[in-house]
């Protein structure tokens, strides 16, 4: 026994090893721009396990809301009810207001139609266990078309952006992680800005804007935000959230202030997944005048 | 063989845990580091070699799963692992202090690398805010789920033992 022990490496040169593994993998990353063979492993052991913890959480969840009282689901019926109406009223007068649009972008031979990007359906399986960094991870991957950089969202609005694929899951960044920067524009005037994710402000749940021109645009507490026709990561108008502080900044060039995203970030089950790329888009586009 | 395998069923459990369920059982949008806990455990109970193993395979998963470039966190990890298997010596199990200190000063080592490489180079100097509302959390919760986990861990590791023990008898 003790002469197998002393036949053995020392622990200091396994950790030298292991140090220099680490620093090739890191190095081999920067160089092929991707996980490779290791996502492939992961694909198959830890992410049925993922999916399958999912699935229990999700028939909990719905086993929960069966127990609900009549008098709970009488109330909210009655509450939905009334917002149904004044929905149908906003819609048939925003109808009204789309086929002018349409009719005036006929005139001006612009084919541009925002709401029809296509959409895939995805359950939220796991988050990030660490504190810096909000991201997720959903049950589909290129097996079902996802690629890196399609844009996530969830109910009305951004939720994020796929970093990474496998091939039964993928990795989305969500629009409050510390580095993420989305190309922001607001609704009515159009008036570009910067919405940069922050740790400090994760736990709000709020996100920061920066660089939005001082001009003599009048913006408001509750100004809608949607992502900028100059992004080249996030297709144009998903709309972010709104605008719950604005002030002039001290170089009195630009505002700057707080958005309240429209997607609850605590609590993402399900997401829908554009199955079109911005950079898809513009190619295509930039084809067709080729042509 | 048998350690190996239960090994490798406590970290995928601690990892499985800690991206699910404790995603909801957070306060104040913190959560425990389990990865971290087990990987000091292993490294103080068992020795640097095992320590450093259990360490590179946690810090792997953290990279492919949760991290952007894939070998940081490897690094990271395997490096606690093997500082904590040099306090094997010192280590007895009937005390508790050690341990708990240990895992806490590993967490702390563990934030504080990721705030220097991950945001303190990208200009994000408010080292006392960082301190205060994620670091020092994470550690107080890791220690008291620690509370929890490692006497699993320990009971499991005393069975084990006794079972090499006994199968090492009948040899000689």
């Amino acid at each position: 026994m003790k002469i197998k022990n002393q036949n053995r490496i020392p622990s200091k040169y396994i950790l030298l090893i292991l140090i220099v593994v680490c620093g090739i993998l890191m190095g081999a990353e920067q160089l092929t721009g991707g996980k490779g063979p290791l996502s492939f492993v992961a694909n198959y052991t830890i992410i049925p396990m993922q999916k399958g913890i999912g699935y229990i959480g999700r028939w909990t969840g719905d086993m929960k809301d069966n127990f609900k009282t009549l008098d709970d689901l009488k109330k909210e019926n009655e509450e939905l009810q009334s917002k149904l109406d004044d929905m149908t009223i906003d819609n048939t007068r925003l109808r009204q207001e789309q086929y002018e649009l349409e009719r005036l972008q006929e005139l001006y031979k612009l084919d541009q139609n925002y709401a029809d990007y296509k959409k895939v359906g995805a359950h939220v399986i796991a988050s990030s266990g660490s504190n810096w960094f909000s991201t997720f991870t959903i049950d589909k991957g290129s097996n079902d078309g996802i690629k890196v950089d399609m844009n996530v969202l969830a109910g009305s609005g951004l939720a994020g952006i796929v970093t990474e694929v496998g091939p039964d899951y993928a990795q989305v960044r969500s629009i409050i992680d510390d580095e993420s920067n989305v190309s922001g524009m607001t609704l009515s005037t159009s008036d570009l800005c910067m919405v940069r994710g922050d740790l400090k402000l994760m736990s709000d749940g709020r996100i920061r804007f920066e660089k939005l021109p001082n001009n003599d645009h009048k913006i408001e507490v509750g100004e809608q935000v949607v992502t900028s026709h100059i992004s080249s990561k996030y297709l144009q108008g998903l709309f972010i959230g709104y605008i719950s502080e604005i002030e002039v900044d001290s170089n009195n060039l630009t505002r700057s202030g707080y958005i309240t995203p429209a997607v609850d970030f605590s609590n993402i089950q399900e997401v829908l997944v554009i199955t079109s790329t911005k950079e898809d888009l513009t190619q295509n586009s930039s084809d067709s005048k080729g042509e | 063989m048998k350690r190996k395998i239960i090994t490798c069923i406590f970290i995928i459990a601690a990892f499985l845990l800690q991206s699910t369920i404790f995603g909801r059982l957070t306060f104040s949008g913190i959560r425990p580091n389990l990865l971290i806990a087990i990987t000091a455990s292993i490294g103080f109970m068992r020795g640097r070699k095992e320590g450093m193993g259990v360490g590179f395979i946690c810090g792997l998963l953290v990279d492919i799963f949760w991290g952007g470039l894939i070998g940081f966190y490897a690094l990271i990890y395997t490096v606690i692992g093997y500082m904590n298997g040099s306090f094997q010596r010192m280590f007895y199990e009937d005390d508790i202090k050690l341990p708990l200190a240990m895992i806490g000063i590993s967490d702390l080592i563990y934030s504080m690398v990721v705030y220097v490489c991950l945001f303190m180079l990208k200009g994000e100097f408010e080292f006392i805010w960082f301190l205060e509302h994620v670091m020092l959390p994470e550690l107080v919760y890791t220690i008291l789920v620690t509370l929890v986990l490692y006497q699993i861990i320990l009971h499991i590791n005393r069975k084990l033992e006794k079972e090499e023990q006994r199968s090492a008898s009948r040899f000689v």
